[in-house]
């Protein structure tokens, strides 16, 4: 038994529809117990007023974004080293999923950033990367539109998100020696809690947990849908030729 | 019910506004999507046969 | 290996078009920004390093499309690439062709550019050195976006799509040289950056664009 066996597709499907509601029924609970609590509990913070319940989306919005495009990045390396198709398609599923997350940070972020800073938008550091990676998003699935071959597709956007990556991190230096910013570092360490109140902390924490278990809910949902509409052309394709 | 959420009321709002809604969509897009393909695939699956995979 | 960079350099003068088009492009940003953001010499030395930069990635970009097009369309590139030559090898010598014909000349027309936008004195330096050291990155980039969408009909905005997010690096560390080049500021920080970054492009990327080629041959 190994994790491996999950990479044939039928023996996903099973275990995933399996696994469904155990992942999606407590991602709906922490979500909305996370922004209920946040959104209505929480008192607001001294020099933030109440624009200090934005944090409890933007930060796991901000994490997941970044995170996901990670995860596409092993998914793309399994794909190129063992040709694992359940892999590919699970890169393809996460992207939409990294877009709408960096969307989410921006827009709350412009939110936040028009009553604390007076601007909507800044060239700070952290938003011109996200920025970046929005557009990093957009063109690795850009590319996975415009290839027709599903093979083909698979391996041209493995090694896009590869080198992408790469060049993403560049930019994030980059861009950092380009600007000194006005967002705040990071609020939020495993190691350090003194950043940010307990009566902050406990919801931020439960949004984050229900945050990647939406992700990994979506994911399985957009996988086995790929692996369906793979399934569904190969059928097709097969009627044809008979 | 409502917290007072004083002068920021409009931002806190739309923060969240836009942040739900622009994960419904993706929820209800990826729902939509998986349903119409499952759908496709069981009725070609029917008309073959089913018996091959 | 020469050969084929000799062939590559010899169809782009014979056709005209690529080569004299970026060039073109080039001088029409440095003429159109002026007339946009007004006269004042003032505001024009201040933007300059960026229009500049900016001018050449995007004159740059204009000729990307054509690198494999012509090669895939006639076959010449499925025997380039059961040539004995590796495949690397052949992205290496359509990178250096590409970069003739499109950073070097960059290279050589950007200080007169920079005249009309008033780019201060001591930025000319920096300036032509920027781009002798980023375009060769450019055309790296450039040629990868390329062999990723080989096989496609209308790749071309594709192509811009893929490739302006992996500029930004090189773009950031070049205009910022020129820029505290042009302020009498020490300027070999972002010099050297942006230098590793070709150096690492130039380095690794054959080996991606080639694997790219390959896959779109398949």
């Amino acid at each position: 038994m190994s994790i491996w066996e999950y990479a044939n597709p039928k023996k996903f499907m099973e275990t995933s529809g399996k696994v469904l509601p155990w992942v999606a029924i407590p991602a709906a609970v922490l979500c909305a117990v996370g922004l209920i609590w946040g959104f209505f509990f929480t008192p607001e913070a001294e020099n933030f007023g109440s624009t200090v319940k934005i944090i409890y989306l933007h930060v796991p919005a901000a994490m997941m974004a970044i995170n996901v495009w990670l995860m596409m990045l092993v998914t793309s390396l399994v794909w190129i080293v063992r040709r694992h198709h359940v892999s590919a398609l699970a890169a393809k599923a996460a992207a939409p999923i990294g877009l709408t997350m960096t969307l989410v940070a921006l827009v709350t972020g412009a939110l936040w950033g028009q009553p604390m800073w007076g601007t909507w938008w800044a060239w700070d550091p952290r938003l011109t990367s996200f920025l970046i990676l929005t557009l990093f998003y957009l063109g690795y699935m850009a590319l996975w539109a415009a290839v027709e071959e599903p093979d083909t597709a698979a391996d041209l956007t493995g090694v896009l998100c590869i080198v992408g990556s790469v060049f993403a991190l560049l930019s994030r230096y980059a861009v950092n020696f380009w600007n000194q910013g006005l967002h705040q570092g990071a609020s939020l360490s495993l190691d350090a809690r003194e950043n940010v109140a307990d009566v902050y902390w406990v919801p931020l924490v439960i949004c984050i947990a229900g945050f990647v278990l939406m992700f990994v809910t979506l994911v399985l949902l957009r996988t086995r849908t790929e692996i369906r509409a793979r399934r569904l052309s190969a059928l097709l394709a097969r009627e044809r030729m008979a | 019910m409502m917290p007072a959420l004083g002068k920021y009321a409009g931002v806190v709002l739309g923060a969240y506004g836009l942040s739900l809604a622009l994960i419904v969509v993706l929820i209800l897009a990826t729902l939509w999507r998986g349903a119409k393909t499952r759908q496709a695939l069981r009725e070609v699956e029917d008309r073959q046969g089913k018996t091959h995979g | 290996m020469i050969a084929l960079i000799l062939r590559d350099l010899r169809l782009a003068v014979r056709s005209g078009g690529g080569f004299g088009l970026g060039l073109a492009f080039f001088l029409l940003v440095a003429v159109l920004v002026p007339l946009g953001v007004g006269p004042e010499p003032a505001t024009l030395a201040k933007i300059a390093p960026g229009i500049l930069w900016v001018g050449a990635l995007l004159s740059c970009l204009l000729s990307l499309d054509r690198i494999f097009a012509l090669d895939f369309e006639d076959g010449s590139l499925d025997l380039l690439a059961t040539a004995p030559m590796p495949l690397e090898g052949v992205v290496a010598a359509k990178t250096l062709a590409h970069w003739l014909v499109t950073g070097l000349p960059l290279t050589l027309v950007a200080p007169v550019l920079a005249v009309l936008l008033n780019l201060p004195a001591q930025g000319y330096l920096w300036l032509v050195a920027s781009l002798a050291l980023g375009t060769p990155a450019l055309s790296m980039i450039g040629v990868f976006g390329a062999s990723l969408t080989v096989g496609l009909k209308r790749g071309g905005l594709l192509l811009s799509l893929l490739v302006l997010p992996l500029y930004v690096p090189t773009l950031i560390f070049g205009a910022e040289a020129v820029r505290r080049g042009a302020m009498g500021m020490a300027a070999g920080t972002p010099l050297l950056l942006m230098a590793g970054i070709t150096a690492g492009s130039l380095a690794l990327l054959p080996f991606a664009a080639a694997a790219a080629i390959r896959v779109n041959l398949r």
